[in-house]
Parts: structure tokens; sequence; C-alpha cells
């Protein structure tokens, strides 16, 4: 009989009781107020996107629901535009935009910066050496600028927009994910499972994905935010959705033009665009805090 | 007693291991480090095999390259009648089934997000070893007990298990393919002391229980190999410098790097302590990158003449299953 | 001779978000000049912990919540941790040692920056005077080629080196009290023999006292002269080396020497470990923390706290209801 230590005093254990990781994340988001304001704002902005036909007063598009540049008033809380859009109802689809382009986006460049990273993390050797080393010439070049330049080429829309900044953020995913793999794979149960004779697919798969979640799931709720910030830029500079779409970027380019007559034009889109980012930077953060293993009985 | 009749399971011939160290762009090789170089030994059905030797010796890269997980660069591995050093990747599995490993660090031997029941069943899945999920859960349950883990324990995850659970755990997802081999790497040396007498007994026990399951038993600490094995070898730079029954190396320790390795590990005992020879080595283990001539050991060696250095001694029987590696003795 | 270092009643707890973590609870001991002695536990037993108190090195959530540290006839918990003078006590008039080199030691400053700090801080060497004797302690720890190492970074030395080069730095103020902490866990066996000869014969030439704190019962048996056992934040049975072999009359002494191998065990010893896990330190309950764990445990442990520590023969004690009679072999 080797096993005594079930039996009787169960109360002693080597391993201090765990705190759950739910508990832990539940602390960080109420306990800290960045964090709970932040995740308030992403709920709301969320539900915003969601819910926009219902919440929008005008409809976005229409023009001339009152005069050009009216001032804010009761019917158009947010005043209207240069066509005499309303402005509330244009923000609130602009909010569809942003997120639309932002989880598309964070997706597209996600799954194919992650199956790189893996590859060259996991195979080493000649595919590592062959990827990381286009990643890298691809990382010189500002993520903003090779997004404009291919949003340039290939011309503007929701669609361009998308493919240009997916292709723009694939090397910071292949990156992070090719360094985690690189330290996950030294891992015995890695090599445990080779040595089981498990396939390569199966082991990444098994093995390295899901203990490289976490960092990643923090790294795209970052992301999110300067996706935003992103696309924002894109707009502003003309080259992002193309009008009648509502998007905040072009808002705010198109508002600043009068900005002395109707700052109102400029500042909304701009303070929404501020909120979300700070919203999901600092949901990120908080994500970042509860998941991070070292900070583990700090918090 | 080992018999010239008994089955060989492993027999490793000659293995050598060279990590190329290579500069510069064009990765051009520049030296080797000899990891293993020219290793000889049998393992035989049912019995242990020690492997000691400090840091660097290779030991340790003996065992992966065994199980493959090095390519050596040159030798043989004859694992039940083949040699597998040639078999391609395909083939190989059929041989990794009947081998399994224990490692160090029960914390990293473990995929923290999996549940302890699907890293025992892991293995068994792998090899498709059975139809229906009812009957991995059965042997899941019966490898549980065998370890003595309690079987209510199977949906915890390993975070939720001390040390020596976890090393129990490793232990039964190492006996699930019920493998004829079984590399223990440094087994007991994260555990606490209290803990690892658990552990030796529980492997002990096994071996006894299961027909045909031999360790080749990795660690550092001669007092826990000489106990738990039936044959020591001794290793120092990659070359075994002597080997035999584990009984006789305390007693009768030819090579004088056993002999001095001998006289590091103090008995926990003072009266005895007192009475103890007392060989303090010179240095440090040289680098395997720039080993010294001859025998390797021989700069640091109380009992090296000049002729020590002029040519690498071989590994000669001295009667009563006993090897030795020294030009003195 | 005169007791230098003399611990009484000292508590240490660590308020986590599980719970209260009495890591040190009522810890008593001494040290005479010159005197060898050994602090033996498991690890999570509170020995290092009692370490950083006496050097008011714990850090939060960790405090020092009562007791006496008495040094020279000063009560260093009086002191603030930051208070000038207690830096001027912690490392010029006791030192201490790590179990880790690599961390202790700073990858970016050279080995002899690093050691000549220490003399320019509190013994107010100059920069010249200093250097000089950093060549001098290098040669005293046996780290050859001194006088060109001093410009060498830690990277550059092997792990043995760097402790010689930690121990150097710890004896640079000639303190009284030396306090090395598992110095040798993270070494091979011969150089943790050749380390620990050093620490010794060092020691005894610079009149410094030793507190040899470890897991390893043979390293206590071959260098201590007198030890603590030490379980659960606890002395548990206290004397002379010679005596608490020979004689251990608290269960878990003699569990402990029944469960480690030795190099000297006839044939055939099968190891008798110790039933259980150590406990967690979290919300212990009143009662003997050994009891869970105990072969030898009676009403009266059930019943009664903790007992205290009591005088079995002279210089002897332990803190147990039962009292052992039996022999480790």
């Amino acid at each position: 009989m080797i096993n005594k230590q079930t039996t009787e005093e169960v109360v002693f254990t080597e391993a201090p009781p765990q705190v759950s990781e739910w508990r832990r994340l539940r602390r960080v988001f109420l306990g800290r107020t960045s964090v709970a304001v932040g995740a308030a704002i992403m709920v709301l902005v969320l539900l915003t996107a969601l819910f926009a036909p219902l919440l929008a007063p005008h409809d976005p598009y229409l023009v001339g629901t009152t005069s050009p540049l009216a001032q804010p008033s009761r019917e158009h809380l947010l005043g209207s535009d240069t066509l005499g859009r309303d402005t509330l109802s244009r923000l609130i689809y602009g909010s569809r935009t942003a997120l639309m382009v932002g989880f598309v986006t964070v997706t597209i460049a996600a799954v194919i910066g992650v199956t790189l990273g893996l590859i060259a993390g996991y195979l080493g050797g000649i595919p590592y050496t062959l990827i990381m080393r286009i990643i890298d010439t691809i990382m010189c070049f500002p993520m903003l600028l090779l997004a404009l330049v291919i949003a340039a080429i290939l011309g503007g829309g929701l669609q361009n927009v998308i493919i240009a900044l997916s292709f723009a953020m694939i090397p910071g995913y292949a990156r992070v994910t090719c360094a985690m793999t690189l330290s996950v794979r030294e891992n015995d149960y890695v090599i445990a499972s080779q040595l089981m004779g498990a396939s390569d697919g199966y082991t990444v798969i098994r093995h390295i994905l899901p203990n490289i979640m976490q960092p990643l799931l923090v790294m795209v709720t970052m992301q999110l935010g300067s996706l935003i910030l992103a696309e924002a830029s894109l707009s502003f500079l003309g080259i992002g959705i193309e009008p009648p779409g509502a998007a905040w970027g072009a808002m705010v380019s198109d508002g600043y033009r009068y900005l002395l007559k109707s700052p109102i034009l400029s500042f909304a889109p701009g303070v929404a665009i501020m909120l979300t980012v700070f919203a999901f930077n600092m949901v990120g953060d908080g994500l970042r805090d509860a998941l991070d293993p070292r900070l583990r009985g700090l918090l | 007693m080992i018999g010239m009749t008994e089955q060989v399971i492993l027999q490793v011939k000659d293995l050598k291991l060279h990590f190329p160290v290579t500069k510069g762009l064009l990765r051009k090789k520049v030296a080797d480090v000899k990891a293993v170089d020219g290793v000889t030994f049998d393992l035989i059905k049912n019995e242990t095999l020690g492997l000691v030797g400090e840091s660097g010796c290779g030991k340790t890269t003996i065992g992966r390259c065994i199980l493959r997980h090095y390519q050596p660069t040159s030798g043989q591995i004859i694992f039940d009648g083949e040699d597998i050093t040639k078999t391609s990747r395909n083939d190989l599995r059929k041989t990794r089934k009947k081998m399994a490993i224990i490692f160090q660090d029960p914390y990293s031997s473990m995929n923290p997000r999996t549940s302890a029941g699907t890293i025992v069943a892991e293995p068994m899945r792998i090899h498709k070893m059975y139809n229906s999920n009812a009957e991995y859960n059965n042997r899941v349950i019966e490898l549980f007990k065998m370890v003595g883990l309690d079987p209510s324990m199977i949906g915890r995850y390993p975070h939720e298990f001390s040390g020596g659970q976890r090393q129990r755990i490793v232990v039964a997802r190492a006996l699930a393919c019920e493998p004829d081999l079984i590399v223990c790497d440094e087994p007991i040396s994260a555990l606490d002391v209290s803990i690892q007498a658990q552990i030796i007994n529980l492997l002990k026990e096994l071996q006894q229980s299961i027909d045909g399951l031999s360790y080749l038993f990795i660690a550092h600490d001669l007092s826990v190999v000489r106990h738990v094995s039936d044959r020591v070898a001794v290793m120092y730079l990659g070359r075994i410098v002597e080997i035999t029954r584990s009984h006789a190396l305390y007693k009768n320790p030819l090579h004088p790097y056993t002999r001095s390795l001998l006289s590091a590990i103090p008995i926990p005992d003072p009266f005895v302590e007192e009475m103890r020879e007392e060989i303090i080595l010179e240095g440090e283990v040289p680098s395997p990158l720039n080993p010294p001539a001859g025998c390797s050991f021989h700069p640091r060696c109380f009992m090296a003449t000049p002729d020590c250095a002029k040519g690498v001694p071989p590994l000669r029987d001295v009667g009563d299953d006993h090897k030795v590696a020294c030009f003195r003795v | 001779m005169a007791e230098i270092l003399q611990v009484n009643n000292l508590v240490t707890q660590f308020n986590t978000e599980a719970g209260l973590v009495k890591a040190v609870d009522g810890l008593s001991f001494h040290i005479k000049e010159q005197e060898i002695i050994s602090i033996v536990g498991e690890s999570g037993c509170g020995k290092s912990v009692s370490c950083l108190s006496v050097m008011q090195l714990v850090r939060p959530p960790g405090k020092i919540v009562e007791g006496e540290v008495l040094f020279q006839d000063k009560n260093l918990l009086e002191y603030e941790a930051n208070d000038s003078e207690m830096r001027a006590i912690r490392g010029a008039d006791i030192a201490m040692i790590f179990q880790e080199p690599m961390t202790s030691l700073n990858p970016v400053l050279t080995i002899g920056h690093q050691l000549s700090e220490m003399l320019i801080k509190h013994e107010n060497f100059s920069k010249e005077d200093a250097l000089k004797r950093v060549v001098e302690l290098m040669e005293l720890v046996g780290i050859p080629d001194a006088e060109n190492r001093v410009n060498a970074y830690p990277h550059q030395f092997s792990g043995g080196m760097r402790q010689r080069v930690m121990i150097a730095m710890a004896l640079s103020c000639n303190p009284k009290v030396l306090i090395a902490d598992e110095p040798t866990t993270a070494l091979d066996v011969t150089t943790q023999a050749q380390l620990l000869k050093l620490m010794t014969d060092l020691v005894q030439r610079l009149h410094t006292s030793l507190i040899i704190v470890t897991h390893n019962l043979g390293l206590v048996a071959r260098y201590a002269e007198r030890i603590y056992v030490m379980y659960a934040g606890r002395v548990i049975e206290s004397g002379t080396t010679k005596e608490i072999f020979a004689n251990p009359r608290h269960p878990y002494t003699l569990g402990l020497l029944r469960c480690v191998p030795r190099l000297d065990d006839e044939e055939g010893r099968k190891l008798e470990p110790i039933d259980g896990l150590p406990p967690n330190l979290i919300n212990m309950p009143p009662t003997c923390a050994f009891m869970p764990r105990c072969s030898r445990k009676q009403d009266v442990c059930r019943r009664e706290p903790w007992p205290a520590l009591e005088e079995v023969s002279e210089g002897h004690f332990v803190s147990c209801y039962v009292k052992s009679q039996e022999k480790a072999r």
C-alpha cells in the first residue's frame, strides 16, 4: 500500500490553495478603477454597435434632415454635418465600422500570424529562418505606413482597409507567437509528447497552442484599440472608408475644416475614438495582469 | 545476479554524439562538442542500470539518444533486437510505444492545461490502444491505482497536485503503454527529501510487479543511484569510466574518479563520516569542447602519471562483472 | 565559548490572499563563537525565512511579528530594516551566502567591482587598497589566476567559481557569523565537497561562526557540530550532531534518517518513506504539525497543543509527547 496521503488528513497539502483564474479576473476587473471603467466603456461601445439601428435617432445617411452645420438642439443632440446629416446617428453607426474593422482585421491577422509563428517556432531550422526573415523585412516599415501604402494601392473601401491593416499586423503576431512557441517547446511535456510518438500537428495543437493562448488574447485586445485608431487615421487621410459610410476618422477629417464654426463635428468622433481606444487598452491591461503568472498572488 | 543467458533488452554499442559548434554566417563547423564519446553498455530485461556523473558528463544525452530525441553521430542502439539508430520516423512510433521517459521536473513535464486523466491517457490515445472512451477511462483508473493515486483525482489539473503526486502521474503516464524500458532522468532530484523515498519505493515496487520492465536510471546522486540500480555506470566527460554491480561500487571502487565521487558524497551518520577517507578533487570538470588529451580525467587525478595523457584508456573487464577505464588499476 | 548570536521566539508571518502563513512560528536557536551549526529541514519548513528574518531581509507580505535577535547583546529587531546600523551589521558582521550564485551577482559589473564595493562601503578602503584586498580574497577562496580574473564578469565564471566569489564577498569584511543558505544545492557533488571544505576551513581560520542551512542530512553529519531540525516553522529537535544521529527522539527526525538512501547501505535495504506531504502552513491547527504524518501518534497528540521543547539529555531538546526510542538503523 503506497497511497496513504488521501486517507486520513486531507487538510494538509503541499501546494497552497490556488485562487481560481475567474476570481482573479473578476478582482482585477472590479478592483482597479481604470480597468473597470475601460471594461464598462467597452461593453457600452459593443452594445451601441449591436443596437445601432434602435439607438440612432435618424438615418445616418439621409442628407438634409436639418440645415447643414446645425448647432446641437433637442432634435439633433450633436448637430449636423455639412450635408445636414445627424451627427449623433453617424457617430452611433461609426462604432459599427470601427468594431467591424477591428474584429475582422484582428481575426485575419491573428490566424495567419499565429500559424506562421507556430510553424517557424516549432520546426526551427530553415522554416524558421525563411519565415522570420520575411517577417523582419516587413517589420522594418512602420505598421501605419505599410497599411497606408497598401490601402493606397488597393484603393479605399471597407474591404481594402481590412486587407491593408491585416497584412500590416501579421508580422507582430508571427513574431510574438514564434517567441512564445520557442519557449513552450522546451517544456518537458512537449518533448514527452514527441517521444510518445505523437505527430507534430498533434503536439502543436494539443500542447503548444493552449499554452500561448492567454498572452495572445491580451495582445488581441490591446491591438483592437490600435486598430481602431489606425482605421480612423486611414479614414482621416481619406483612403479609408469611403463616403457615405460612417467612420469616425472620416468624420473628424470632414469636421476639422469647420473647427471654429462647429467644433462638435470633429470633437465628438474624436472623443469616441479616444474612449474606445482607451477602453480596449485598459481591458487588455487588466487581462494581462490577471493572466500573468508572475503577478499571481500579488493581485 | 546477471548471467549471460538473460535476455538483453537494450544494447548500446560505441555510441557517439557530437554537437557541431558553428561560427559565422555560413555556419562553418569549427569544432565538436563530444557530448557522448564512445559509450557501450547492455541493459538486461527487468534490470535497473544506473547512469551517474556530474553535469555535462553526457548521461542525460545518452538517455535522449536512446529515445531518439537526438540522432546519434555514430554507433548502434539495439532495442529488442533492432538497431533503432536508422529506423525511419514512421517506424519509430512502434518502438516509442515500448519506451517511456520520466523527467526531473514534475512541473514542466505535464501540460498545465490538461487534466491528470487526460495526461495519463495521452500515450494510449496517440497509439490508439483502445476503441472506446470507457476502455481508456478504465485503464487510467487502473494506472492511478498502480501508482498510488486516488482515482477520484482524475479530473484535477496539475497545479492541484503536490510535487510527489505529480511525479506519480508522470510515472502512470510512462507505464500507460506497458513499456519495456523507462528512462528515468533524475526522477527524484526535484522532490523533497521525505517524498523522494516514496517515489523510489514506487519505482522499485512497480518493477517487481511488472514482468520485463527495465529502467535506465540517470541521476547525479550516487547514493540514490546505488540504492535503486542493479548495476551502475559512472560517467566522466562523455565516457563510461567504471561499470559494476552497485553493491560492489561502494566496497570496491577502482577508478580514481569513482573514488573521489564516492568520497564527495557525505553519509548521514557522523560516526561513519569521521572514519572516511577524504579525496577532494582539484579544479572543475573541463569543457567537453576542449577535453584533455588521453584519459580526460588525468589533470584532476591523484593517481595520474605522464603516460595517462598519451592514450584513452579502454573500458576493460577486471572480472566479476566489473569494468574500468584506467591505466593505473 | 560565548554565544555570538541568539534568536528567541522569532515569529515571521506572511499575510497572503490564501490566508496567514506562519512561516516561522516561535523559533529559538543560538550559535557560539567559532561554532558550526546546521538548520535542517525540507523546503517550506521556514529555514530560509528564519535566516532572512535574522538579517531583516524579509520582504512584504512577510513581517517579523515578534521575537528577539540578540547579536553581541544588541537586539537587531529594534533597528529598522534600513537603519544605517542595521545595514552596517548586515554584510559586515553577519554575512549570508545564498543558494543561487547566478542571481546574487550583478551581470553587468565585474567581479572585482562587486567585491570591492563592500570593502569601500563598510571598511572605508580606498579604491586601490580594496582591489588589492579583492585579489587576496579571491586567492583565499581558491580562484586561480585571481590577478586577471578580477576584471571578469559573472558569466565568465562557472557555477562553482561564482559561489567562490560569493564566499569571498561574504568573508570580505571579516564577519562574526556567516549564514549559508543551501550554499551548494545547485552545484555538482565534487564541487560541493570542495566548497564546503573551503568554507569550513576558512571560518576556522577567520574565527567565524557558521550556520549551514540545508536539507541534506549528509552535509550535516559531515560538517555541523550541533543541529536544529525544523518542521513547519519550529524547531522540533536540537542537540549535538552525534547525539541526534545516534538517538533521534522525534519521529520526524527518525523518519528523515530512515528515508534517505546511504552509500553504505546493505544490499536490499528498503527505504521507509514518511507518509503524506509537508504541511502548507496556512491556517494550521494548534496541534503538532507533524501529527498527521506521524506513525507513532497517540491520543495525547490529537488532544494537546504543540508540545514545547523538552530537554531529554544534556543539550538535547525535543518537542514531542511520544518521543521515539528507536535507532535510525
